[in-house]
């Protein structure tokens, strides 16, 4: 599931942009360390095969529905996890700009979330060890079973986790996991079955082409990438968490609790974003800049709707009128600059 | 998980065609206008949950840009239309959920759900249109080249350049096995689980042999292992005009409601 801009806010999505900056600066060094040319072409290939793998669909028999190939989990059996975790970047990376599929300030989130667990978990931890050394028939579909759906959960929770931590959607933590986790189990499941067919198919029809192209510097099982990528991230969520604390001692399982009342839940969302939009307003390139939202944002609007600044029949109605203009405007002075631009 | 690719097959090589224009925005260095488009959506994310005509002003960027580079915008709005699902999904739980009212209009009360439902929305057409654009501006080519000038490393431009290339070439080859397939079962079957296996893999064994095709191709014609990217363009006043006039005319909508005080004025000077 491919987070998009609007959902994002800009201390998550840069926070997550971060994270996967890092990575990827360091999968490229990887990647550059293991001096093999033919890689280039095979990696810009490869991710040409996910694009267009995912454009054909098999119908699932008795739902009616289809499914497809997601690709993180074969890319990482064919190229290892570095270079295996670039190609899925540079995937969405296109995905977010031709197909607007997933949005730009979601780009880090959305590479993370898709690219971090096959590639830097689900492979080296649970795929190798799963398919063993000997790579049986039974046990590459297991491995390609157990190591897609496990990657697939970590993945819908890290968009669960983001969208909370965003404060944007109002859908509470609880009701989001319940649906993500599920629907993220059936695209795991049809998301290993189609992993183990592909590399079975391979095996048989041409087994020297699992090796092939692979240099040995990039397939060696290493757990430190997996140890610092996980540090990263509990160091972030370990501080969010702390700011949870901080507002509400037990903030943590209210949401995760059963949602009784839902002021309960409002409050705590906004404990949580009040506390990034702080963190923003001090990490802003200009002073003042999230100053506006800070104040906005701090107010448990849940809990004292009075305290809401504008229950005032005469503003909303001015607030209508004059969103309504402005976007007029904005488009009169678009089309007007035009002229100016192309006069310039 | 990407919806209805094999209908947007097509548009991909569009976006390219657009880029290709010549007009004010196109001849922009391309950092300047992925510097821009960064810039804008922060600053439209940055506004609080409630947000809905605060951001209005902002529409101006989208505009200008598609007017000033000519751009179509049937296909953009398209483009938006397949990616709304998302957005939609999940902001529509926002009224379901948050019922408590925060304004009225008239006596209609609005409650907050629904307004940060439409914050959402507007902020769905802002953040991906501005993305849109910068492609179809841009072109490929250029962004990356641009981008690996700001700092992406080298082998990531270069993945992203040769992915897009043979996306095509891949892509082709994938429809028409596809499509062979379909003709060999008279459109009464669809594709089951062990041919879709099957085809894939034979895909991927494709795929695999092009790249090495393409690099025996690469190592004939001198390839030592860098790649080169084309020559980058220079960064001028224009350029910091575009990025320095766009970025205080975001952060002034942000900092004053412009649409707050156009419709206190209106109103007030009105009734």
């Amino acid at each position: 599931m491919h987070m998009a801009d609007a959902l994002v806010s800009p201390a998550v999505g840069g926070t997550m942009w971060a994270v996967t900056a890092g990575l990827m600066a360091w999968c490229a060094r990887k990647v550059k360390e293991a001096r093999d040319d033919r890689l280039i072409p095979m990696m810009g290939v490869l991710g040409a095969f996910i694009f267009t793998a995912q454009m054909i669909n098999f119908s699932i028999p008795v739902t009616g529905s289809s499914g497809h190939l997601g690709g993180g989990l074969i890319l990482a059996v064919l190229l290892g996890p570095y270079a295996a975790f670039l190609v899925i970047a540079s995937v969405l990376a296109v995905q977010s700009l031709f197909f607007a599929d997933g949005g730009l300030l979601a780009l880090g989130c959305n590479i993370f979330n898709l690219g971090f667990a096959p590639a830097f978990i689900a492979y080296p931890l649970l795929y190798t060890l799963v398919a063993g050394k000997d790579r049986t028939r039974a046990r590459a579909w297991a491995a390609a079973m157990v190591a897609a759906i496990v990657g697939l959960q970590l993945g819908a929770f890290g968009v669960v986790l983001e969208t909370k931590l965003s404060g944007i959607s109002e859908l509470p933590f609880r009701t989001f996991v319940l649906i993500m986790q599920p629907i993220h189990l059936a695209i795991g499941i049809v998301e290993g079955l189609v992993t183990a067919a592909v590399v079975a198919f391979v095996a048989r029809a041409r087994p020297e082409a699992l090796a092939l192209g692979v240099p040995r510097a990039l397939t060696a099982r290493s757990l430190r990438p997996v140890f610092i990528g996980l540090l990263v991230v509990a160091a972030i969520l370990g501080g969010v968490a702390s700011w949870f604390a901080s507002t509400h001692p037990d903030g943590l399982e209210w949401a995760m609790a059963k949602v009784t009342g839902k002021e309960e839940v409002a409050g705590v969302e906004d404990g949580v974003h009040a506390k990034l939009a702080g963190v923003q307003a001090k990490t802003a390139f200009l002073p003042g800049y999230g100053f506006k939202k800070e104040r906005d944002a701090g107010k448990p609007s849940g809990t004292d709707p009075e305290s809401w600044p504008a229950v005032d029949a005469g503003t909303s109605v001015s607030g209508l009128v004059g969103g309504f203009l402005a976007f007029i405007l904005a488009v009169i002075i678009g089309f007007a600059l035009k002229t100016r631009m192309k006069v310039a | 998980m990407m919806s209805g690719g094999a209908a947007n097959f097509l548009e991909v090589g569009r976006m390219d065609e657009l880029a290709r224009l010549d007009s004010p925005v196109h001849r922009l260095d391309a950092r300047a206008q992925a510097i821009t488009t960064i810039v804008f959506i922060l600053v439209v994310m940055s506004f609080p949950r409630y947000a809905v005509s605060a951001l209005m002003p902002l529409f101006v960027y989208p505009v200008a840009l598609i007017a000033a580079g000519n751009l179509p915008v049937g296909v953009l709005l398209r483009k938006l239309a397949v990616a709304a699902p998302f957005a939609l999904f999940v902001g529509i739980f926002n009224p379901l959920l948050d019922h408590h009212v925060v304004t009225r209009v008239g006596s209609f009360p609005v409650t907050g759900g629904w307004l940060s439902f439409f914050s959402i929305m507007v902020r769905f057409l802002l953040t991906v249109s501005a993305a849109l654009i910068l492609v179809s501006c841009t072109g490929i080519n250029r962004l990356c080249a641009g981008m690996e000038r700001m700092g992406m490393p080298r082998v990531f431009a270069i993945q992203i350049l040769f992915l897009y290339r043979y996306f095509f070439v891949v892509g082709d080859e994938g429809l028409r096995m596809k499509r062979s397939v379909e003709i060999r079962c008279a459109g009464s079957r669809k594709l089951g689980f062990r041919v879709y296996g099957h085809l894939i893999g034979q895909l991927l064994l494709r795929a695999m042999d092009r790249a090495q095709r393409i690099y025996r191709a690469m190592v004939a014609r001198g390839f030592d292992g860098e790649i080169r990217l084309m020559e980058p363009t220079r960064a001028g006043w224009r350029e910091a005009v575009f990025v320095g006039g766009w970025t205080a005319l975001f952060l002034a909508t942000r900092i004053w409601n412009v649409a707050d005080g156009l419709g206190g004025w209106l109103t007030r000077s009105g009734l």
